[in-house]
């Protein structure tokens, strides 16, 4: 009850049409200037710190929810929006990584390799998006959005693959390990196989990653569950810490454009990580399956509104 | 899977990485803390006023750097790279010291742990170490650069 009542608050709040309104009608007009200067960093705070409770609560990073919902519905330019992105995903993964690497949950080992290859992704998809018109990328994103929905959708975990051979890769590079699953009071041995396909999704991760300033959980545990055959829990912790490494090359790019502003910045990393702190405790009680269907709500939103924007198309918001 | 006799650990460079990842992110973190105090108190008065960023957040990246360094910074050139140590007396420009610290502990995270895979002979690590942070200096360095 008391998530479904907290779920619904949040979701209130994300959609709160005179606040969207505002926001909407503010980015139209010239400058934004129908409200007062602190009202926009007020705002982004508000709304980044529900973000970052759907975010722990829908187990996505928060960059893929703040790029497409700021970008829609905010005055800023999408240069600054997808610069405070990648720094907000930055944070997060910066936050947890420490602890996911203490306890054996996030691999450097079977981060390493895959890191390189996409953080050099991330800064050539940093500076094509940077080359690229700004509609040409909004639409891009929302598309982009749309098909992580259709991911979300259709990708099933595997709380423990069936790996019945590491491949020659992986041998070779010793990435294997062995965790304890609090939940069943075991320690579970991993290995991974198909390295060589996983390490080519990288590729294409951090492309994405770097142009649109999404981060990239939402692509990496899929590749690290699924197709290299990662236990559920090490996929998560591993590409967490791996957005430290992904979005880094990515954000220095935008740092070194200039795409910063710290009024965004700082208000949107205190909100996400409060957010965050919060749904991590609301997750103890929530229903996942609830959760899960109200994030893919927000995003086939955000996602909508991308692509209107983009093509300069009325939206019905 | 076998029965939980111990907690495994971490290897070395492992908790290596993660004690130098959380003791830069604390940093970084605390120095964006206080130096955004710092501007938003106007202790450190800022390069643009603070109530005039909306009109210049809605503008495309390029736009917005040549209108604030046109009407406030009067530089040569716009603040783009490591120009902002230039102007780091300004409370807008001093908060890039916590998120320069925050994108940039990955690449001490990465020097530190290269004396322990040498020691190790972990050859293809050490390789894909010195790799990442030949890239991320790069990124780093604002050679890489890209516009509309």
């Amino acid at each position: 009850m008391f998530t479904r009542v907290a779920a619904v608050v949040v979701t209130a709040l994300a959609f709160q049409p005179s606040l969207l309104h505002a926001v909407q009608e503010a980015g139209v007009m010239t400058g934004g200037d129908q409200l007062v200067w602190w009202a926009w960093p007020l705002i982004l705070l508000v709304l980044t710190f529900v973000m970052g409770i759907l975010a722990a609560l829908g187990g996505v990073g928060g960059g893929v929810l703040f790029v497409p919902i700021v970008s829609g519905f905010f005055p800023f330019h999408l240069d600054f929006v997808r610069g405070a992105g990648l720094l907000v995903a930055l944070s997060g993964a910066l936050a947890a990584g420490p602890g996911f690497l203490k306890m054996n949950l996030a691999s450097l080992r079977l981060a390493m390799p895959v890191a390189l290859i996409a953080s050099t992704c991330a800064i050539i998809g940093a500076m094509v998006g940077l080359a690229l018109p700004t509609n040409l990328v909004q639409t891009a994103l929302g598309a982009t959005i749309l098909g992580i929905v259709a991911l979300m959708i259709a990708a099933k975990k595997s709380e423990f693959p069936d790996v019945p051979q590491a491949d020659k890769i992986s041998s070779a590079l010793g990435i294997y390990g062995v965790y304890t699953e609090a939940s069943i009071g075991k320690n579970i041995d991993w290995k991974i196989h198909r390295t060589a396909p996983g390490l080519f999704l990288f590729i294409f991760i951090g492309l994405m990653a770097g142009m649109f300033g999404l981060g990239a959980g939402w692509a990496n545990v899929p590749v690290l569950n699924l197709v290299m055959g990662a236990p559920l829990k090490i996929s998560v912790a591993t590409s967490k810490f791996l957005l430290s490494i992904t979005d880094t090359s990515a954000a220095w790019v935008y740092l070194n454009q200039g795409c910063v502003i710290p009024m965004m910045v700082v208000p949107s990393l205190v909100g996400i990580m409060l957010g965050s702190f919060i749904g991590v405790r609301i997750l103890r009680v929530a229903k996942p399956s609830f959760v899960r269907w109200l994030v893919i709500g927000l995003l086939l939103f955000a996602g909508a509104k991308a692509i209107t924007k983009g093509l300069n198309l009325p939206f019905f918001f | 899977m076998t029965d939980d006799i111990k907690t495994p650990e971490a290897n070395e460079e492992q908790i290596l990485y993660a004690k130098i990842l959380e003791v830069g992110m604390y940093i970084g973190l605390m120095i964006l803390l206080v130096t955004f105090v710092l501007y938003m108190t106007g202790i450190m008065a800022p390069a643009v006023p603070i109530e005039l960023l909306p009109n210049y957040w809605v503008l495309p990246v390029h736009d917005y750097l040549e209108t604030i360094n046109h009407e406030y910074l009067h530089r040569d050139h716009v603040v783009t790279g490591w120009g902002w140590l230039a102007v780091l007396g300004k409370g807008d420009f001093v908060n890039f010291l916590g998120i320069a610290v925050l994108s940039g502990v990955t690449i001490v995270c990465y020097v530190g742990i290269l004396p322990t895979l040498l020691r190790k002979k972990q050859t293809a690590y050490l390789l894909m170490a010195l790799a990442e942070v030949i890239i991320l200096v790069l990124a780093a360095s604002g050679i890489l650069t890209a516009g509309h």
